[in-house]
């Protein structure tokens, strides 16, 4: 991989920083007028998700990492890896559960998400905004307990549990912001 | 296209037209004489700190003309002449400076009083920002008090010639984390001037900051306080952003040589282009540049304090990106 230096830092470059993968989020330029430049740069460690904050020498560079994102479909789980095919070239990526992390309750098969490979094999993996989902249990709500606020759990089909409104009954599909996990309305028909 | 706009709103810019305006009116009501000099010349600085553009020219032996990263050579030359006080709003760039309080190209004040020090000059900075920026008071405070203070470092011990003394890495590590490795002794006092006391002098308003060790002398001339060699030199900071940056001049040619030719050691040591020496400033100097302090005060810093503005884009017709 190309090394990058300071002042091609942007945010979402990938770079290798001690031996890990990490995605560039923020970096400052700062200098004294008559004296050493520097680069205050804040990165999130793409392995444990942990956002760094280093100071480099202007000029300094850090090694490419060889990181890229593609969207794949979800086909199953074997218990171990959660398989995901890209759909053009039908090739198989097996993701492991670090990688997979919170996504996990969003997985529905044949959905796309955002696959993120390093060297190769899946790094990270993240759900579409929105998702549709089918509830498979929920209370019927017909007391319809206001100081809940109008709202009562239901799960869905992939396990998640979200709040929606009373109204909402089992079977029906709604629609989830899988970065708030909440109800956002009842899924468009057809 | 749709980054054809102006970086800052047109009202920004109409306070830019003022201030330049209140800036005009304050030296011509001190006497101080408004002059112009070359953006492009022959010669440039040998700073360690500072990269310059330079450009293919016809018309100069080596081929190049360098775009000058301050007027301080051509306004000395115009001091030997005897122009009297001077002061000169003009552009100036700096080859990869490029930031949130950084732009290469970039606007600056730089101005000249003859037969003061720089402990005078000070003081009528003071005055200027007090008019500009409406803040009563400020505060003087010794390098080496500075770092005591609020490191608890001294930064005039010195370990093994340009290296960094064992005492400080913990500091900086504490503050910091990692810190860079391969920093000699005063880019380390750079990291920490930048990243450990700028941040810790927000609240403290107008400060300026004398007496640096002698190694960042650049062309202030040198003095004794207190048993210890320090520049006459100053770095003015509000709230904790610096400002300004003067010497009381180096006007001894011999002494002014050996400086620059430091300075060339330095970029070497760092791996950086030597810069051929400027002889008409050395010339200039031979023929006596009168005894002065100057300082150079960036505009658009200044702006951006003065309008609370969080960059140097809020405050410029087109920041770097879409120059």
């Amino acid at each position: 991989m190309p090394n990058f230096s300071t002042n091609e830092f942007k945010p979402g470059l990938k770079v290798m920083l001690d031996s890990e993968p990490c995605s560039i989020l923020e970096n400052e330029f700062v200098k004294p007028g008559k004296g050493q430049a520097f680069n205050r740069v804040k990165l999130r460690n793409l392995k444990s998700g942990r956002v760094w904050e280093r100071t480099f020498k202007s000029g300094d560079t850090l090694e490419g990492a060889d990181v890229m994102d593609v969207d794949l479909e979800y086909s199953y789980t074997d218990g171990e890896f959660w398989h995901f095919m890209d759909p053009s070239t039908f090739e198989q990526y097996g993701a492991d559960r670090e990688a997979v992390g919170e996504a996990e309750k969003w997985l529905k098969e044949q959905e796309r998400y955002e696959i993120t490979l390093y060297n190769g094999s899946p790094l990270a993996v993240t759900p579409p905004n929105f998702i549709e989902l089918e509830i498979t249990e929920t209370d019927p709500g017909l007391k319809g307990d206001t100081a809940q606020g109008g709202s009562k759990p239901a799960t869905l089909s992939t396990g998640a549990v979200v709040r929606v409104p009373l109204f909402i009954t089992e079977g029906e599909v709604i629609r989830v912001d899988t970065r708030t996990g909440e109800y956002v309305s009842r899924a468009s028909k057809g | 296209m749709s980054d054809w706009q102006p970086s800052a709103p047109l009202v920004n810019l109409k306070e830019r037209a003022t201030l330049l305006a209140k800036l005009r009116t304050f030296f011509s009501e001190r006497g101080v004489l408004e002059v112009e000099t070359p953006l492009l010349s022959q010669a440039t600085v040998p700073d360690p700190g500072i990269e310059v553009f330079s450009v293919p020219a016809v018309g100069s032996e080596t081929g190049l003309r360098y775009l000058q990263t301050s007027p301080e050579f051509a306004m000395k030359r115009l001091l030997a002449a005897g122009a009297g006080d001077i002061y000169q709003i003009s552009k100036a760039f700096r080859q990869g400076e490029a930031g949130r309080y950084h732009n290469p190209e970039f606007t600056l004040l730089e101005w000249y009083r003859v037969g003061w020090d720089h402990t005078a000059l000070m003081r009528e900075v003071a005055e200027l920002l007090g008019t500009v920026l409406e803040i009563r008071g400020w505060q003087v405070w010794p390098y080496r008090a500075l770092f005591t203070e609020l490191l608890d470092i001294d930064p005039l011990t010195y370990g093994n010639g340009s290296a960094v003394p064992e005492s400080w890495l913990p500091v900086a590590r504490s503050r910091l984390g990692d810190v860079p490795r391969d920093l000699d002794r005063d880019a380390f006092l750079d990291l920490l001037m930048s990243h450990c006391i700028e941040p810790d002098i927000e609240e403290w308003g107008i400060v300026f900051v004398t007496d640096f060790p002698p190694s960042q002398a650049a062309l202030a001339r040198k003095m004794q306080v207190a048993s210890h060699a320090v520049a006459a030199r100053f770095e003015c900071y509000v709230q904790g952003r610096e400002l300004a940056n003067g010497y009381w001049e180096q006007s001894d040619p011999q002494l002014l040589a050996e400086q620059l030719k430091a300075d060339n050691a330095r970029r070497k040591r760092r791996q950086l282009a030597e810069r051929p020496i400027d002889e008409r400033l050395l010339a200039a100097h031979h023929h006596g540049l009168p005894d002065c302090a100057g300082v150079a005060l960036g505009i658009d810093r200044l702006l951006a304090l003065k309008l609370g503005a969080d960059s140097l884009q809020e405050v410029m017709s087109f920041a770097w990106p879409v120059a």
